[in-house]
C-alpha cells in the first residue's frame, strides 16, 4: 500500500477583499471583478517560506530523521539556480543523505510531484517522501491574474506504512497549451484571451482527464465521496462538474473565493481539506491544471482518524485571518510598487556564503547548541557552555529552536528600523526547556503583544539583496495561529 | 598584588568641544578644538606628551582607522598614538588607555581624545546596524536598533514591577525633563531647550514605549585629556582632579544566553562594584556628589540608578519623583544634561562626561555648580543591555 501518510497546509495570515483590489486598479478595465478574498503572503513571505509552513505542519508529530527524500513543486522560487527543495531540507534540519528536487515551469508540477513520489515509494528507491508544493505569484497591477491568484501551500508525506490514504490510479494529458506564460527574463506571466483559457483549456482538459481516468480503471463518477480540480472562475467549476456528471455535493469546495488560484498548490490544498473532512473507505479523486492534466485517486484508510484534527491545514489556516486594507501595502509586499524605507535602508551589508554554507544549521535550521555535560541549550551556537557553573569546552551538540515553543520576554515596536512593513516589531523569546534570544516578529502588531505570552518559529525572508541577487532567510517568532 | 590605580593618575587638563550638528566642522577640526583646549589647560606643550590614545566608535563616520588621523590633525610630534574602540565606552577606554600607561610608569603625561562625526551618516540615529556586530550577528540578528533594544528594557521594567505603560512614561519623562533643564543652563550642549513631562510623553514614538524625547541627542564633537603622575600633578596647576577608579565590565554572554532578567544591565553592576572598591566607597547612594551616566534612553539612566546602587531594585521611581536626582537634589545626575541632551557624539562622550565632573570639582562649572562635591562618577554603556561593556570612571580632588 503506497500513498499519503501525513498532509499539512499553509495560508497567510493576511486575506485582502478583491473588491480593494477593484477599487484600487479596476479603473484600467483590463481585469474582470471577482467576488471574495485571497490569501496574501506577508512581506516576509514568499514560495520557500509556505512550503516550510506546510511542511512543519505535514510533519507535526513526525521524526523529521525519518524524511529521505524531498520533493518540491512551484513556478515562482526565489532562485533560478539553487535548488528550493534544499533549501526547505535545510530550513527543516533534515538529514542530508537524502534525495531533492524541484518540480517546475507549470502549475500543474504540484501533482507531478506527487506522482513521482509515489513512483519512488512504489519502485524502494525512497521510504519516507515528503512534497511540497507552494506558489506566490506576483501579477501585475490590474491583470486578472492580480484578482484571481492566492498564495498558498500544501505538502504530503508518501510512504507505505501507516498510510492515511492510498494512491490507487492516476491519469495525465499533457498540452502545449500556451495560456499563461514567463520566459526568463520576464517578471509577471503573459496570457491569451481569457475565454479562450476557459473554453479549451480547464472546460475540455479537465473533464479529459477525469474521464480518462475512471475509463482506465472503470469507475463511475459516482463511485468518489469527493472530486476536485482547479477551475477559471467559480461559475465554470460548476459547469465542469456537470460536464463530468458529479453530483454538486461531490464537488470539493475549490477556495477559491477564500484563498485564490494558489498555482501548483490549488488543487492540492483542495486535497487536504478534502483529508480534514474524509472518512475511511471514501474514494477522491484530485486533477490539477497546467499544460494538461494530472489525475490522481486515492483511498482514504483507517489511519486518517490519527492525523485528522492534529494538523492546521486547511480548516484551521483559514480559520485565522486578518485583513490587509491597503492595496498599497499589498502593492508594497509583492514589491511592484516602489517605495522609500529611507537612506537607513541602503546598506545591505553582504551575505558572506561560506558563512552561511558554515553555519547552515544554525541560520537556515534554526538550530543552537546543547551542553552535553550540563544540558544548556543555547542560541546561537556556543562554543562554551554559558551555564556559569559548569563551563563546559568544546562539549556542544547541535539543539533545534524552530519547533520548539517560547515565550516572549520582552518586546518593541521600532520605528526607526528600514522594512517594508513599519514598525519593524521584534522581542526576546525565551524558548521551553531553556535558551533564549532576540528573534523578529511577524504576522502581529504591538497591541497584540503581551509579556510572557506564547510564541513560536516561522521561517520567513530576512532580507533582500537585489545588488548581489540574495534572498536571506531566518526564523521569526509569531504568536500560535491556531 | 595589584591595587589598582586609585590616586595614581592626575587629570591636569580638559578640552570639550560644543557638541552638535557640526556640518561645517570636520572631525580633525573637532579634535583639534578639543585637544588645544585640553593641552592650554594643563599649560604643557604637545611635546610633552609621551602617547596618546585616540577612540572614535563607528567606521561610518569616516574617521578612519588608527590614531594617525589625530596624531596628523594635531602634528604630534611622532608621539606614540592608539586608536581604541569599544562602544559608547570609547571615550572612556582612550582616557583608560592613557591612565594606565601613567599608572604602569611608562610615560609621565599622556593626552586621551575622543572624537565622532554622526551627522555625516545622511539619517538620524545611529549608523545602522548592518556589519557593526559581524557577520553571523547580522544573519541572525533582529531588524534592530538601539532604541529599540533599549525600549525592550522599559517594556520588561514596567511588567516586572507592576508600572503601567502610561505611569512609566511619565517616570521616564521626568528623567528627561531633568536632563533638557539642566542642558539648558550649558553654553556647550547640543538642544539647549527646557522641554515639559507632557510634551515628553505626548512625542512621537521612536520604539514603544520609548518617544523622541525618550532619546539622546545623535551628535558631532570631541573631548580631551591630559593626564599626569600623581607626584607631579601640582607642577602644573594647583586643583589637578585625581582619577579614584577607572573600571570596565564586558558582556560574558551569560546575560543574554543564560539567565537575563532585562530589567537591569548585569556589567553595570559588575563595574559599579569594582569601581566603589578601588575607589575606597562603602556607602555609594550618600558618598557619590555627582554622576554623569550613559543615559542614551530615558529607561537606561533609570536602570543604572539601580545597578550603580544609587537607587534600590525597583525603587528608581520614588527617587526620581522626590527629585533626589535634580541639579539641587541630593545626588544630582547629569549635570551638564547629559546624552539626552548634551548629545551624543560616541567615541568622546566618555571623556566628555569626565569634562563635567572636572570643571564641577573645581568649581567652574557656572549656573550648574553643584556645592562642594568630592566624588564624581562616569558611566559608559556600549552595546544592547543584554551585551554590552559598561565603564565607570570615578574622579575626585
Amino acid at each position: 500500500m503506497v500513498g499519503i501518510t501525513s498532509y499539512g497546509a499553509y495560508i497567510p495570515l493576511l486575506r485582502i477583499s478583491r473588491k480593494l483590489i477593484s477599487s484600487a486598479t479596476g479603473w484600467l478595465g483590463s481585469a474582470s471583478a471577482l467576488p471574495g478574498e485571497k490569501s496574501v503572503a506577508n512581506y516576509d513571505e514568499d514560495s520557500l517560506t509556505m512550503a516550510v509552513a506546510a511542511a512543519a505542519d505535514c510533519l507535526t508529530g513526525i521524526e523529521r530523521e525519518k524524511v529521505d527524500s524531498l520533493y518540491l513543486a512551484s513556478t515562482t522560487l526565489p532562485y533560478r539556480d539553487r535548488q528550493g527543495a534544499v533549501m526547505i531540507a535545510t530550513a527543516l534540519d533534515l538529514r542530508p543523505d537524502i534525495r531533492t528536487a524541484d518540480f517546475s515551469n507549470s502549475i500543474k508540477a504540484g501533482t507531478t510531484a506527487l506522482l513521482s513520489a509515489f513512483d519512488a515509494i512504489k519502485a524502494g528507491s525512497a521510504k519516507n517522501l515528503l512534497v511540497c508544493t507552494s506558489d506566490c505569484r506576483v501579477s501585475k497591477a490590474g491583470s486578472n491574474q492580480e484578482q484571481s491568484c492566492g498564495d498558498g501551500a500544501a505538502s504530503f508525506l508518501l510512504g507505505d506504512n501507516n498510510v492515511i490514504a492510498t494512491i490507487e490510479g492516476f491519469y495525465s494529458v499533457s498540452h502545449d497549451f500556451v495560456d499563461y506564460w514567463r520566459t526568463e527574463a520576464d517578471r509577471f506571466d503573459r496570457a491569451w484571451e481569457d475565454r479562450w483559457i476557459r473554453d479549451i483549456g480547464y472546460s475540455r482538459f479537465i473533464p479529459e482527464v477525469i474521464t480518462g481516468l475512471l475509463k482506465k480503471y472503470k469507475l463511475n463518477i459516482k463511485d468518489f465521496a469527493k472530486v476536485m480540480f482547479p477551475s477559471f472562475y467559480p461559475r465554470e467549476h460548476a459547469a465542469i462538474g456537470k460536464k463530468i456528471g458529479a453530483e454538486p455535493n461531490q464537488l470539493q469546495e475549490q477556495l477559491f473565493s477564500t484563498v485564490g488560484d494558489s498555482g501548483t498548490a490549488f488543487s492540492l490544498m483542495m486535497l487536504v481539506a478534502a483529508l480534514e473532512e474524509a472518512k475511511p473507505g471514501d474514494k477522491i479523486m484530485v486533477a490539477s491544471y497546467g499544460n494538461g492534466c494530472d489525475a490522481l485517486f486515492l483511498q482514504v484508510t483507517d489511519e486518517i482518524e490519527k492525523v485528522k484534527g492534529n494538523r492546521r491545514g486547511i480548516k484551521k489556516h483559514l480559520a485565522s485571518r486578518k485583513d490587509l486594507t491597503s492595496y498599497e501595502k499589498y502593492a508594497t509586499y509583492r514589491d511592484i510598487l516602489a517605495v522609500d524605507i529611507g537612506r537607513r535602508g541602503e546598506d545591505v551589508g553582504a551575505t558572506q556564503l561560506s558563512t552561511l554554507w558554515r553555519e547552515r544549521r544554525m541560520i537556515l535550521g534554526g538550530c543552537g547548541s546543547r551542553c552535553k555535560r550540563c544540558g544548556t541549550p543555547h542560541y546561537p551556537r556556543q562554543v562554551v557552555c554559558a551555564n556559569p557553573s559548569c563551563g563546559a569546552v568544546n562539549e556542544m551538540e547541535p539543539y533545534r529552536f524552530s519547533d520548539r515553543k517560547g515565550q516572549l520576554l520582552t518586546y518593541t515596536s521600532d520605528s526607526l528600523a528600514p522594512s517594508l512593513s513599519p514598525p519593524a516589531i521584534y522581542g526576546i523569546v525565551t524558548f521551553e526547556g531553556g535558551g533564549r534570544y532576540n528573534f523578529d516578529l511577524t504576522d502581529c502588531d504591538l497591541e497584540s503583544l503581551k509579556v510572557g505570552m506564547p510564541v513560536e518559529m516561522t521561517f520567513r525572508r530576512k532580507y533582500r539583496d537585489a545588488v548581489r541577487g540574495i534572498h536571506g532567510y531566518f526564523w521569526k517568532a509569531t504568536p500560535p495561529r491556531a | 598584588m595589584a591595587d589598582g590605580i586609585r590616586d595614581k593618575v592626575a587629570i591636569i587638563g580638559m578640552g570639550c568641544t560644543n557638541f552638535g550638528e557640526h556640518f561645517d566642522k570636520s572631525a580633525e577640526e573637532l579634535m583639534v578644538e578639543a585637544c588645544m583646549e585640553a593641552i592650554n589647560d594643563a599649560g604643557i606643550n604637545k611635546k610633552d606628551i609621551g602617547a596618546a590614545w585616540s577612540g572614535t566608535c563607528y567606521e561610518e563616520t569616516n574617521i578612519g582607522k588608527s590614531s594617525i588621523t589625530l596624531s596628523v590633525a594635531l602634528k604630534l610630534p611622532f608621539v606614540g598614538s592608539t586608536r581604541v574602540e569599544n562602544w559608547c565606552a570609547t571615550g572612556t577606554e582612550a582616557l583608560r588607555g592613557a591612565s594606565y600607561a601613567v599608572a604602569a610608569g611608562a610615560h609621565d603625561i599622556c593626552l586621551a581624545c575622543g572624537v565622532e562625526k554622526l551627522k555625516d551618516t545622511g539619517y538620524g540615529g545611529l549608523p545602522q546596524n548592518e556589519v557593526q556586530w559581524g557577520t553571523v550577528r547580522r544573519l541572525v540578528d533582529s531588524n534592530q536598533t538601539a532604541p529599540g533594544m533599549f525600549a525592550m528594557l522599559a517594556t520588561r521594567y514596567f511588567a516586572r514591577y507592576g508600572i503601567s505603560p502610561a505611569e512609566g512614561k511619565r517616570m521616564l519623562a521626568m528623567i528627561s525633563a531633568k536632563s533638557h533643564r539642566n542642558g539648558a543652563l550649558n553654553p556647550k550642549a547640543h538642544l539647549r531647550r527646557e522641554v515639559t513631562v507632557e510634551q515628553i510623553v505626548n512625542a512621537p514614538i521612536v520604539a514603544w514605549p520609548l518617544g523622541l524625547f525618550d532619546c539622546c541627542g545623535v551628535s558631532d564633537g570631541s573631548a580631551a585629556a591630559i593626564v599626569c603622575r600623581a607626584d607631579i600633578a601640582k607642577k602644573f596647576r594647583p586643583d589637578p582632579v585625581y582619577i579614584k577608579s577607572l573600571q570596565i565590565a564586558t558582556s560574558s554572554g551569560v546575560e543574554m544566553l543564560y539567565d537575563d532578567d532585562w530589567t537591569h544591565v548585569e556589567s553595570t553592576t559588575y563595574a559599579a562594584a569594582r569601581a566603589y572598591k578601588e575607589a575606597g566607597i562603602k556607602n555609594p547612594r550618600e558618598e557619590v556628589s555627582m554622576a554623569e551616566v550613559h543615559d542614551c534612553f530615558s529607561i537606561t539612566e533609570a536602570v543604572t540608578m539601580e545597578d550603580l546602587q544609587f537607587s534600590g531594585r525597583g525603587k528608581v521611581k520614588q527617587d526620581i519623583e522626590s527629585g533626589f536626582f535634580e541639579l539641587k537634589g541630593t545626588l544630582p545626575v547629569q549635570p551638564d544634561g547629559g546624552l539626552k541632551s548634551f548629545g551624543h557624539p560616541v567615541g568622546a562622550s566618555g571623556l566628555r562626561m569626565v569634562y563635567e565632573m572636572y570643571k564641577q570639582l573645581q568649581g567652574k562649572a557656572g549656573q550648574r555648580q553643584i556645592k562642594n562635591p568630592k566624588f564624581g562618577l562616569t558611566h559608559n554603556l556600549g552595546g544592547v543591555p543584554s551585551v554590552n561593556v559598561a565603564s565607570i570612571a570615578i574622579v575626585g580632588l
